[in-house]
């Protein structure tokens, strides 16, 4: 019996002729450890300096599940909602030109550029009870700021240039004879975009999701304004963290931090490999 | 059906692509539209199919005018040259896309439509494929798909834009036999363009020569090759040789010497003669003939081509030899065009 060697395990891809392989592998892999690696793996060892029980203990302390809750809870319907719109921008601007369309793109990139203490404050101001948008809502009922909802919107905001920029390259490249097929074999201007232009673009609609998602999880900066902080209510995850750094009870904080990069890594792990699995499928 | 070109102009931008072209197709005629690029035949293709609409002039399918109709109405199966599949979809779903589509009654079972598409995947020689994705097919595999999932529809005209123009030689070959034993088959009119006057002149029943958004000449291979109706076509089809001659008393002239050609129709004057390189005599003297220098000698394939240089002004002219023949060994050479036609300069 033999094995032939392209089956079964693994084995380095042949470098190519140009030389560099080994520089620039060992330059990122010394460059990922440092910035990376090294930071993470002390938020393990000190969470695990902590001792099983009293690790369990702080994970699943009712303030903490709480946070988490909120963190990922806006952080999805967040993401969810600028899959939605951030899909929508990146049709019209891939799609139409029209006068001020390149002022459009530009401003998709301002929450990349802003201080997000000042994207919070702006959106504070706004959605308060007594702000411009707020005071229209009010007598609606719908209380925004220093709500769950208004963590989302801060989310949002954050979040739609990943999905926006991730989505409009691949539609850009999209063959308009795809389209043009689908016409000719009797579909609606609809069902060409539901049944042959959407899932096209689902891959890069997902790695959209999936960036806005974990931005938002981790966002901390505009979300304190607008969220009111209240514990069990409006108390995302990175500021409980902040809260128990405050208290000098480290070990707490690292426990939580610990919680959330298991939490995010699994998460992205799952959008990894259904883009994995799509890729294999559709080439 | 019958599909019918009426006075049709196409402008993009102002610029026009098609001029005032009209043109009758006949039911279950398979039809080429060649010329080189930038001709207007796949904009005249894309016409009859309704992703453009003409500037002016109709066009009818059957006697029922077709120009007013949407894309999804006119019931056309178009074939891409870089196949356009759908790349989320399995070959199966990709064949039976234009039944799904279809609303109420129109729309078949799924059953149904998943025994047409493994029925039309035999026919184009792809059974057991139905799971696979196009990423997964070859190239000459994916037009093939292409062209079942046309066909799925059962449309009234088969249209198809190059369809073996991304693929490798010997695959064309294949495929093109294969395509006139499909159009034979199904008896579907059916439109295909092409810039390979090979594919053109030995898959069409008739051929279109376009040039500069006109219609040159409609007719079978041997009407196109045989009696080129423009210089144009002359020179498009098929080897030609030109020289510069004038017209005189009846006769052709080229300097000085009448070559021993005569044109009592033509009217004197300057003119343009044509032949085809190996349609020609050798001739040992010279009284009323083409004689030239040999200026160059090549063998292609079975014959050799020889270049010979004429008259004063030193024109330069192709005539094609046996490989044995004696005559390319000589500095000088004598011949007459046996077929030959002359057109205004």
């Amino acid at each position: 019996m033999s094995i032939a060697p392209t089956q079964g395990g693994w084995r380095f891809r042949q470098p190519s002729v140009i030389p560099g392989f080994g520089l620039t592998l060992g330059f990122s892999l010394a460059y990922l450890t440092l910035i990376i690696l090294i930071p993470l793996s002390g938020l393990v060892w000190r969470s695990a300096a902590l001792g099983w029980t009293d690790f369990w203990a702080i994970a699943t302390d009712r303030r903490t599940l709480n946070a988490l809750r909120i963190s990922f809870g806006t952080a999805i319907v967040a993401a969810a909602v600028n899959v939605v719109f951030g899909t929508l921008v990146a049709w019209v601007l891939a799609r139409y030109s029209f006068p001020g369309r390149r002022i459009v793109d530009a401003m998709v990139d301002l929450p990349f550029a802003l201080p997000t203490a000042v994207a919070g404050i702006a959106l504070t101001t706004l959605y308060a009870p007594n702000g411009w948008i707020g005071h229209l809502l009010a007598p609606l009922g719908i209380k925004v700021a220093y709500t769950p909802l208004g963590i989302v919107i801060a989310l949002v905001f954050i979040g739609l240039p990943f999905v926006v920029r991730t989505v409009q390259p691949i539609m850009e490249e999209m063959d308009r004879e795809v389209e043009e097929a689908a016409a000719t074999l009797g579909a609606s201007r609809f069902q060409t975009i539901t049944r042959v232009l959407f899932p096209g673009l689902a891959p890069a609609i997902v790695t959209g999701f999936a960036l806005a998602f974990a931005r938002g999880v981790g966002e901390y900066g505009s979300v304190i304004f607008i969220a009111g902080n209240l514990p069990y209510k409006s108390e995302i995850a990175p500021l409980l963290i902040v809260i128990r750094l405050e208290e000098y009870n480290y070990p707490a904080a690292t426990a939580i931090a610990a919680v959330m990069l298991g939490l995010s890594f699994l998460m992205l792990l799952v959008v990894n490999l259904a883009q994995s699995w799509s890729r294999k499928r559709y080439g | 059906m019958e599909v019918r070109v009426a006075n049709v102009r196409k402008e993009f931008d102002r610029f026009p692509a098609l001029h005032d072209v009209s043109l009758d197709i006949r039911s279950g005629e398979l039809i080429a539209l060649l010329g080189p690029s930038g001709s207007g035949k796949t904009t005249l293709l894309r016409l009859i199919a309704g992703l453009e609409r003409p500037t002016r002039g109709k066009i009818f399918f059957g006697d029922e005018d077709a120009s007013q109709k949407s894309i999804q109405q006119r019931n056309v199966g178009f074939v891409f040259q870089h196949y356009a599949l759908f790349r989320h979809m399995t070959v199966a779903d990709n064949i039976g896309f234009g039944l799904k589509v279809r609303h109420g009654a129109a729309r078949p079972p799924a059953q149904e439509i998943r025994r047409r598409a493994s029925e039309l995947l035999d026919l184009v020689q792809l059974s057991g494929l139905e799971k696979r994705y196009p990423a997964q097919l070859s190239g000459g595999q994916r037009q093939r798909v292409a062209l079942a999932r046309a066909m799925a529809i059962e449309p009234k005209v088969l249209l198809l834009d190059e369809p073996f123009g991304a693929l490798d030689a010997q695959v064309r070959r294949e495929l093109r036999r294969w395509l006139r034993e499909i159009h034979d088959a199904t008896g579907h009119t059916t439109v295909f363009v092409t810039h390979d006057q090979e594919e053109a002149l030995e898959l069409a029943d008739r051929v279109v020569v376009m040039s500069q958004g006109r219609i040159e000449q409609v007719g079978t291979a041997d009407e196109i090759y045989d009696t080129p109706n423009s210089p144009f076509v002359y020179g498009f089809i098929g080897e030609s040789s030109t020289l510069p001659v004038k017209v005189e008393g009846g006769e052709v002239w080229i300097a000085d010497r009448p070559i021993g050609l005569p044109a009592p129709d033509a009217a004197d004057g300057p003119a343009k003669l044509f032949f085809r390189p190996h349609d020609i005599d050798l001739l040992d003297g010279c009284s009323g003939c083409i004689a030239g220098t040999v200026a160059a000698s090549r063998r292609v394939a079975g014959t050799r081509r020889v270049e010979l240089e004429i008259g004063g002004e030193r024109q330069r002219v192709e005539i094609e030899l046996p490989v044995d023949h004696p005559a390319a060994q000589k500095s000088r050479v004598a011949f007459r065009p046996r077929r030959w036609k002359l057109f205004p300069a």
